[in-house]
């Protein structure tokens, strides 16, 4: 029996490759994120170990705030000198230096501030260096003032060389400094991994990053020999005292890699889910595939069940092949996965980490395991029914003609129902409730039971579709052939489904956000012109009151950006500069107290949050800031919230103990009767010195938001292509076996006068029909994915339902061409055959 | 009346010393063997002989399903040997009918579909009074809308009869058409190949290795070994099946 199987499976090589080929793209890519995030984590445990080294311990500030700093490109509390005196007195240290580090953005010569991908741009004082990785590589050190040095990735990175000017954006205002010199690390690198840094005298460095002399974000230490980094750090921390936290520099080390650790497991996470669709489309692919092959062996089954194989060895049989199958694509799978993993991670490197130094590829337990588990248990899992029809086939069926009798649809079509349904329940309560792991699983469920309907929908919908294609004679016999098979038709284009239908329904809600904020922009902000930047941009308050006193403009406010504990609860909110001109812009109403006069330390509460919260107003709440101490704050005015304003928001008097006094929004409403264009001109000189904000008019600003989520949208196509590529695939198989099983009807077709061509026109229609079917249920179920949770998203602020019907026409049309390219290969294979043997195919 | 008029103006297909061999070294099977013949225009034309004969192969040659090693073949005025695939198609769309043994129908076509197929996918428009005639010949009015499912065995065969006169080819070739049918239907399908010969003038060329079926033909041509051994023009069954046993005897010894 096992040899038999063995054999039926040698036999049919192509048929094996293709089902394979499916799982092996879902195990590439659960094998490929599990090696990639690997590969990075040993990267980034490496680096980090050497940006700390010669580190014993580090003393900080505690911060008030738990994460709050925003990143380490801020020093958000700095130490007073005496702190540096008290540790250097430390029994067990031999050296320590004083910090300062800050964020430091450098100006490119195009006027824009150069930026890298995620790593931090910080500026330090020149001077002792305890890891001693730092090579100064051209010129000297910085002495004067107006002089600076750059590390060797910044100064590639914007062409910089030594003599040239430079603009730096610090917390100070932007100024203009003289590159001296031009540093590297041990071992050649321009930067540890992939920041841009560089190093200002030490009483500049305390100027533009601190602001204030004397004062440092930490303190490195050195322990004597024999004094290890835990015992140094206990001894620092007993004579600093409480305000301060002491950490060794591999606690340091670890947790820096942590947090970027955080930060790939999002990526793995991604990774992984699109593994989890593919795998999810390869099942179905997989299922149909050994359905068609039983159907197509009835004969040679029951042949073996006349001869006395029991019901079991007929299961076993089936599910063997899967099994094989399901080892076979897991290697390939995996070993393709190691490659893609590879790829990623030397991409990372290359793009997104500067220089950082990738750590050799691996292959992690968890890859393996993972690999074999997920191959082989959804191809076995996908070949369990057809296994169990394989057993149901009865041994006087060797005896009769092939053609097997329409099975009823009443049981698929009732479990169909019944799934979408209760999918359907799950993805609503999951939305309701915002419970991530309902809503994934309602939607997994829901494509099964939809998945199980197809058959029913398809006979009246394929009829309708191939009627458009079949002007011709081999048209209406594609038609026909598309129509010939309802479970086979339909599996195959659920397949195709999946995909489309998720695309479809992240197109929706993307559609429907920018709607939603266009809304907002033209309804409620009555704003002329906006002021905002990527995400460190900020500005001067000076500025702001430059553009208050502009001409043409009628009123002005700005908004600074930072984490706070409101009543010990931490959250990120805005301060704002002028309560009365931000309810007017913003078009707010009061529902209790007012916007006016709200002077000192008040609060605006949005009336949901004020129930919520047990607030009203009077109300004494506490805040804590990065900087200074916990203060009370009153509630000046409840309002109700609208789509551009919702939470708790603090009046300007707490800006100073933000982490940066800086704004980050600001907005301006031109006076009646003055264009809005010649305000803008006028206002644009005021930000020369902050390149990386921009003043934009309304229409403008709603269109950089909405470009934003269109970055979106094309991540997640590129993403789901996969899963689109992986239902042509099934399209192709389902052709290919198709092909195979109706090899005599070619002939036939081929004997009365049929031209090649026209052959392969018929089987190019079948696989449009198949694959237009697909879309166009793809389509339908996108849009029930979409509306639903728009709909749930309704509180979230995304209030309006847009419709990308450029979009969904685009889908279709690529499902049709998607269609053609399937047929391709079947197509020539049957034109191929040569007529007599096909004529006299068993 | 010379040999050489008669060629021009009544031989409908001729295979000139063809030669066709599968296989080779060990394996190598002669299975014609310098084979010429004449198939005469309006004439029901039996090819006989022992199973492996060559019957099928020499039928599939003049047809153009395959090529020949050596000689010639042609149909009507075309010289089939040497034509490309789509000179073959061309062939088989106007000139030559097939029915074969089995699965002679597209199970998706109803029986009228079938039997105007070859027209559809060439293009071209069916003779109405034609296609009646034929209809009506075969007996297949009251089953036009049937599938291939819903007929019986002798039904589909008249399907695929109906379906190679309906072209009006230059010759119509069966395959052991009445093979896989009951002696009653494989009766009605062999009369009605007859009376296509007889009343309109179709040219059919029949393989089989029935002496009873052979009967039906208005000449029948014996084949062994590859190689033509007899003829016998107005058959009966018996001295077919005397021929037969007298081949039998010339091989066995
Ligand atoms: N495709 C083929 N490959 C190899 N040998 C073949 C092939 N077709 C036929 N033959 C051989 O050629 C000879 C004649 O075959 P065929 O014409 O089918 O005989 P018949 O129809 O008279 O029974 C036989 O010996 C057969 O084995
Ligand atoms: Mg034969």
């Amino acid at each position: 029996m096992i040899k038999a199987t063995l054999k039926s499976l040698m036999a049919r090589k192509l048929r094996l490759l293709l089902s394979g080929l499916a799982v092996v793209l879902g195990v590439m890519f659960v094998s490929g994120s599990f090696v990639l995030t690997d590969t990075l984590d040993r990267s980034f445990t490496s680096l980090f170990s050497s940006v700390y080294t010669g580190v014993d311990a580090q003393v900080t500030a505690k911060p008030k705030l738990e994460g709050g700093e925003g990143g380490p490109d801020y020093a958000v509390q700095s130490l007073p000198a005496s702190t540096l005196d008290t540790v250097r007195g430390v029994d067990g240290v031999r050296a320590v230096t004083g910090d300062v580090i800050g964020s430091a953005r450098a100006i490119g010569k195009n006027g824009k501030v150069l930026t890298t991908s995620g790593a931090p741009r910080v500026g330090d004082a020149w001077g002792e260096d305890l890891s001693g990785q730092r090579v100064l590589r051209e010129g000297r050190a910085p002495t004067a003032d107006n002089e600076v040095v750059l590390g060797g990735f910044l100064a590639k990175s914007g062409g910089f060389s030594v003599g040239d000017d430079v603009a730096v954006l610090t917390a100070a205002p932007k100024e203009t400094f003289e590159v001296v010199g031009i540093f590297g690390y041990q071992g050649g690198r321009d930067s540890l991994g992939g920041e841009m840094s560089l190093s200002f005298s030490p009483a500049t460095a305390h100027r533009v990053l601190l602001g204030e002399p004397d004062t440092y974000s930490s303190i490195t230490v050195q322990a004597a020999d024999g004094v290890s980094q835990d015992v140094v750090r206990d001894r620092v921390a007993a004579a600093v005292g409480a305000d301060v936290q002491v950490k060794t520099g591999a606690e340091l080390a670890k947790a820096q890699t942590d947090a970027i650790g955080e930060g790939l497991k999002f990526f793995n996470y991604i990774l992984l889910g699109f593994a989890g669709i593919a795998l999810f489309v390869g099942t179905f692919i997989i299922f149909n595939t050994f359905s068609i092959i039983v159907a197509q062996r009835t004969k040679e089954l029951a042949l073996m069940r006349a001869m006395g194989a029991s019901r079991k060895q007929m299961m076993v049989s089936v599910v063997l092949e899967a099994l094989v199958i399901g080892v076979i694509a897991s290697v390939v799978g995996l070993g393709a996965g190691v490659g893609v993993g590879a790829l990623l991670a030397t991409l990372f490197a290359t793009f997104g980490g500067g220089s950082l130094q990738l750590a050799a590829v691996g292959l992690p337990a968890a890859a393996v395991i993972s690999s074999f588990a997920v191959g082989i248990l959804v191809t076995m899992a996908a070949s369990v029914f057809p296994a169990v029809r394989a057993s149901r086939i009865a041994p006087v069926a060797a005896m009769r003609e092939a053609a097997t009798p329409d099975r009823p649809l009443t049981k698929p079509t009732v479990a169909g129902a019944v799934l979408s349904a209760a999918g359907g329940a799950l993805l609503g309560v999951g939305l309701a409730n915002a419970v991530l792991w309902m809503v994934f699983s309602g939607i997994l469920v829901a494509f099964l039971g939809v998945a199980l309907l197809t058959p029913l929908i398809s006979k009246p919908v394929v009829a309708v579709i191939g009627g458009l294609l079949s002007w011709s004679m081999p048209g209406t016999l594609g038609r026909r052939n598309s129509a010939r098979n309802p479970r086979r038709t339909a599996i195959t284009a659920a397949a195709l489904m999946v995909g489309i239908a998720l695309i479809t329904g992240v197109s929706i809600i993307l559609t429907s956000a920018t709607a939603s904020i266009t809304k907002v922009a033209d309804t409620q902000i009555s704003a002329d012109l906006i002021i905002s930047g990527e995400q460190q941009a900020t500005f001067e308050p000076a500025v702001l009151d430059a553009v208050k006193a502009t001409p043409g403009v009628e009123s002005a406010f700005g908004f600074y950006s930072d984490y706070a504990v409101v009543n010990g609860e931490q959250q990120y909110l805005q301060a704002i500069t002028d309560f009365s001109a931000w309810q007017r812009l913003f078009g707010l109403k009061a529902t209790a107290g007012s916007f006016d006069g709200a002077a000192g330390r008040t609060v605006a509460v949005a009336e949901e949050t004020a129930k919520e919260k047990g607030l009203g107003v009077g109300s004494a709440v506490t805040v804590q800031l990065s900087k200074g101490e916990q203060q009370t704050y009153t509630v000046a005015v409840v309002y109700a919230k609208n789509g551009a304003m919702d939470g708790i928001q603090l009046s300007a008097a707490a800006a100073v103990d933000f982490s940066q006094a800086k704004l980050t929004d600001g907005f301006a409403k031109a006076a009646a009767g003055t264009s809005v264009a010649d305000v803008q001109k006028r206002i644009e000189p005021l930000f020369a010195d902050n390149p990386e904000v921009s003043v934009q008019d309304r229409s403008a600003y709603v269109k950089q938001q909405a470009a934003q989520l269109d970055t979106v949208l094309l991540m997640v196509q590129i993403l789901l292509a996969l899963a689109i590529l992986i239902a042509v695939l099934g399209v192709i198989n389902t052709l290919a076996l198709s092909v195979i099983e109706r090899t005599r009807e070619l002939g036939l077709l081929r004997a009365i006068g049929m031209r090649r061509s026209q052959i392969m026109r018929m089987i190019t229609v079948e696989s449009v029909v198949i694959s237009v079917f697909g879309a166009l249920l793809g389509l339908l179920v996108g849009t029930g994915l979409g509306v639903a949770t728009v709909e749930a998203l309704k509180d979230q602020g995304i209030t309006e339902l847009g419709f990308p019907w450029t979009q969904m026409g685009t889908y279709l049309a690529v499902a049709a061409v998607v269609g053609v390219v399937a047929a391709i290969l079947p197509a020539i294979r049957a034109a191929r055959l040569n007529v007599l043997n096909a004529i006299s195919y068993e | 009346m010379t040999a050489t008029m008669r060629t021009a103006t009544t031989v409908a297909a001729r295979a000139v010393g063809v030669t066709k061999v599968y296989g080779s070294g060990e394996a190598k099977v002669t299975a014609l063997d310098g084979v010429s013949v004449d198939i005469e225009r309006g004439r029901f034309t039996a090819i006989m002989g022992p199973s492996g004969s060559g019957k099928s192969t020499l039928m599939h040659c003049l047809a153009g399903l395959d090529d020949v090693d050596g000689g010639e073949v042609f149909v009507g005025d075309t010289r089939v040997t040497g034509l490309k695939d789509k000179g073959l198609t061309d062939l088989r769309r106007m000139k030559v009918g097939f029915i074969f043994q089995q699965f002679n129908l597209l199970p998706t076509l109803t029986a009228e579909e079938n039997i105007v197929l070859p027209l559809a996918i060439g293009g071209r428009k069916v003779d109405r009074e034609w296609f009646d005639t034929v209809i009506d010949t075969v007996g297949l009015r009251d089953r036009l809308s049937h599938r291939p499912t819903q007929l019986s065995g002798g039904q589909q065969q008249r399907v695929a009869c109906a379906r190679a006169l309906v072209s009006r080819p230059e010759v119509v070739f069966a395959d052991e058409p009445t093979g896989n049918l009951d002696s009653t239907s494989g009766a009605e399908v062999l009369g009605f190949l007859q009376r296509s010969a007889q009343e309109f003038g179709q040219t059919v060329v029949m393989v089989t290795h029935d002496a009873n079926a052979a009967s039906y033909a208005d000449r029948v041509i014996f084949l062994a070994d590859g190689r033509i051994v007899s003829e016998l023009v107005e058959p009966t069954a018996e001295v077919v099946l005397d021929t037969m046993k007298h081949l039998d005897g010339v091989i066995a010894r």
